[in-house]
């Protein structure tokens, strides 16, 4: 089968790209470093099957990053047939520095003139058969996110793999370099390489490091006593040569865009220049910013909760109670009966009905995502998180973070030093995920019916607060030393495409009715079995098994104000997924009352204060398995998993007792 | 004249002369746009990165390493 690798600068439209051409539904988003893993995904034509990979944006095949790490080992070991070069043809003279490394690698390239519909209306001209001849490869032009151009470019794909093409590497740089270009090349002659001679010899006079550390581990080269004299004649003088090579590389790109690219006397003015002269406005940015995050709680509210909410428990309601009557019907053992109501549709049923919020909230977080104000965020906040010891864009990765912890954790791809990433990784779990909102929804049902999207507000507002101080700590001890420079794109707004926001909150959404039907699933059963034995004991009672484990556990949050057993046991379950927590009290209740009667139970063995700091305590408690399975995978070592898991319940126990005890001494109750 | 990229003023245009930052630093901004010689116009310096266009599009870069950057007049 044919692979095909889609390669571009970051936010060209690469995934965009991908997904139309796949008809898969990979994440896209209207910032740089969206994506940060390789995706496979496949097309089929004229009865061929063809493979193709979606990777990380990278400006050069130099690599700084993590995430750009992953895009060059693709193109340099995947071996694709055909390289697919996704260009943003508003900033072609900027992304073609790439498609100038591109076309020396030796392997076939297509070069898409992706956003062409934003050229257009920017007044920018191509004369496509001219950038076709001087780069020697096939251009395409696309409008991916309108679907347009797709079948040209396949054609095309199908075309150049199936013949042939004539790559010459027509980069002059300077005499001095080509010399010594020709030099390394008829000493590498005769020797098996991975990669085309000419390709090694730049990359050798520039100092990439790679390839440098190719050619030492080749026994034939480096025992060539000439070859390694002409190695360290061309370390000398890396540094002049590097800027030369780039300097060559960009009068390449010039000489092709003079001709081929037509830009207008006066750039047309943008919507993004006005708005930005007040969304990142030096007073105004940040206040915005909060208000923001403000009004996308209380939208979530009065729209997921007072507008949808009753819809979806009163249909919870009706069916659970259809399935209950179906199962007396047909005679069903009274066991199943009672696992099926109280540990099914009580656990399982409590977190069904918030589905409308989180759609809600997902929505409204997927529009800032595709808009291009997630970018400005991180902007805004790099002053803040500077002076803290942290890099600005750590904040992107805590608001992806928003939606899972797991992409979150993933998202620190982007950020170039070990230090910066580390730290962004171990203070993403106290970003409130979407399966924590499930837990703060029951509690604000319970207490504060009337001020939801606040209280909202406030627990993620905590969030952030706690990780940028833990970060700021972090900095300061475990991982000394500078925070690398803030360098990041400000993609310009755009509209955000409706499609592009119902796939980000499907994802969430799929995702949590996935956990819902496994994890989840699992671990009321296993609770509900350990709730009802042994054989003998009031189900779901403190004489049960779940209820003598909980026992145990319950003193250590008695400072926090919340020592029930049934408490203990729900933040245990917790770990396995945080939704858990819900669905066990959910069920561990339901022996209690009749009906989904989960929130006045509650009401029942919580109060307003004690509901705060139990909300405190799951909003920075201890990760789920998945996130810290994450954390291990990205830090590559289970000493900074365990870690993560220890202190972030330090953390969140602290707090919680803080809350409580200081709630206590104000007179609240 | 020679300036430095954090004295020029929002609405001013200039040409990027010379690039003192450490190696990777240097690197990661000529492959961004910042080559030598490229013409630029500055959209916002009052706190937190500076922000320039480039062709018409937006990069932010931090005080520290924009300091390092050594630009004189536009074409
Ligand atoms: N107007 C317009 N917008 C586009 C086009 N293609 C993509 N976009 C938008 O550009 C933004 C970036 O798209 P992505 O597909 O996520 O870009 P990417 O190259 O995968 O980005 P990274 O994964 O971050 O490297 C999204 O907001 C898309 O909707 C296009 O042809 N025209
Ligand atoms: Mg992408």
């Amino acid at each position: 089968m044919n692979t095909i690798a889609l390669v571009g600068n970051p936010n060209s439209g690469k995934t965009t790209l991908f997904n139309a051409l796949t008809g898969s539904n990979q994440h896209v988003g209207n910032w740089p470093g969206v994506t940060v893993e390789k995706k496979e995904g496949k097309f089929k034509f004229n009865g061929n099957t063809y493979n193709v990979v979606d990777l990380p944006g990278t400006y050069s095949l130099g690599a700084f990053s993590e995430d750009e790490m992953v895009a060059r080992d693709f193109i340099l070991k995947g071996n694709p047939d055909v390289v697919i070069n996704v260009v943003d043809a508003t900033n072609i003279e900027r992304n073609l520095y790439l498609t100038s490394q591109l076309l020396e690698m030796g392997v076939k390239v297509i070069v898409v003139l992706n956003m062409i519909d934003e050229a257009e209306a920017k007044n920018i001209q191509f004369g496509i058969k001219t950038l076709s001849k001087k780069l020697g490869v096939p251009v395409v032009t696309t409008a991916a996110s309108k679907r347009k151009g797709i079948k040209e470019l396949i054609e095309e794909i199908v075309r150049v793999i199936d013949g042939e093409m004539d790559l010459k590497p027509s980069i002059s740089y300077g005499d001095k370099i080509d010399r010594e270009i020709k030099t390394i090349k008829k000493l590498l002659s005769g020797k098996t390489l991975e990669y085309p001679p000419r390709w090694i010899a730049i990359k050798l006079i520039e100092g990439d490091q790679y390839v440098h550390d190719l050619v030492s581990e080749n026994k034939a080269l480096s025992s060539d006593s000439e070859f390694g004299d002409v190695l360290s004649a061309v370390k000398e003088n890396i540094e002049d040569n590097e800027l030369e090579i780039v300097n060559r590389r960009y009068e390449f790109v010039n000489d092709v865009t003079r001709v081929s690219v037509v830009r207008p006397e006066e750039a047309v003015k943008t919507v993004t220049d006005k708005v930005d002269k007040i969304l990142i406005h030096k007073y105004f940015g940040l206040p915005i910013f909060i208000l923001i995050m403000f009004v996308l709680f209380q939208l979530t509210f009065a729209v997921g909760e007072d507008l949808l909410g009753g819809l979806m428990a009163a249909a919870v309601d009706a069916v659970g109670h259809a399935i209950e009557v179906f199962l007396v019907n047909i005679n069903s053992p009274a066991w199943i009966i009672a696992f099926v109501s109280e540990g099914i549709i009580g656990g399982i049923g409590a977190i069904i009905e918030f589905i409308p919020l989180i759609v809600v909230l997902y929505m409204l977080i997927g529009i800032l995502e595709d808009s291009g104000y997630m970018a400005r965020a991180a902007y805004i906040m790099d002053n803040i998180m500077r002076k803290l010891g942290l890099h600005g864009k750590t904040f992107i990765s805590m608001i992806v973070g928003f939606g899972c912890n797991v992409p979150g954790v993933m998202a620190t791809r982007t950020l170039e030093s070990k230090k910066d990433r580390m730290i962004a990784i171990l203070i993403n779990p106290f970003m409130s995920c979407g399966a924590k909102l499930l837990i703060y929804l029951v509690f604000i049902a319970a207490f504060f019916p009337n001020g939801g999207g606040l209280i909202l507000f406030l627990i993620y507002f905590i969030g952030i607060l706690v990780a940028l101080l833990v970060g700021k700590i972090f900095s300061r001890t475990l991982f000394k030393g500078e925070t690398t420079d803030f360098i990041m794109e400000l993609p310009p707004y755009r509209k955000p495409v409706l499609r592009n926001v119902l796939r980000n909150m499907w994802d969430n959404v799929s995702g949590f009715l996935k956990r819902a039907g496994t994890v989840i699933f699992a671990v009321v059963t296993v609770l509900w079995i350990m709730a009802v034995l042994p054989a003998g004991v009031e189900p779901y009672g403190a004489e049960s098994i779940l209820g003598r484990i909980g026992l145990f556990i319950a003193p250590i949050f008695k400072p926090a104000g919340f020592g029930t057993w049934q408490a203990a046991v729900g933040l245990f379950s917790g770990i396995a997924a945080k939704e858990a927590v819900v669905t066990t009290l959910g069920m561990v209740y339901a022996g209690v009352g009749e009906g989904t009667e989960l929130i006045s139970a509650i009401q029942g063995a919580f109060t307003p204060l004690t509901s705060v700091s139990f909300m405190v305590m799951t909003l920075l408690y201890t990760p789920c398995v998945a996130t810290i399975a994450t954390i291990k995978k990205e830090t590559n070592s289970v000493k900074w998993a365990i870690f993560a898991m220890v202190y972030t319940f330090a953390i969140g126990w602290t707090m919680a007792v803080l809350v409580f005890q200081t709630g206590r001494l104000l007179g609240f109750s | 004249m020679n300036l430095l990229l954090t004295q020029l003023k929002p609405g001013e245009k200039g040409k990027v002369k010379q690039i003192d930052a450490c190696r990777r630093a240097a690197r990661r901004l000529y492959e961004m746009g910042f080559n030598i010689g490229t013409n630029f116009e500055v959209v916002k310096n009052d706190i937190g990165p500076i922000i320039v266009s480039l062709f018409g599009h937006k990069v932010a870069v931090g005080r520290g390493l924009a300091q390092k950057i050594i630009v004189n007049q536009p074409d």
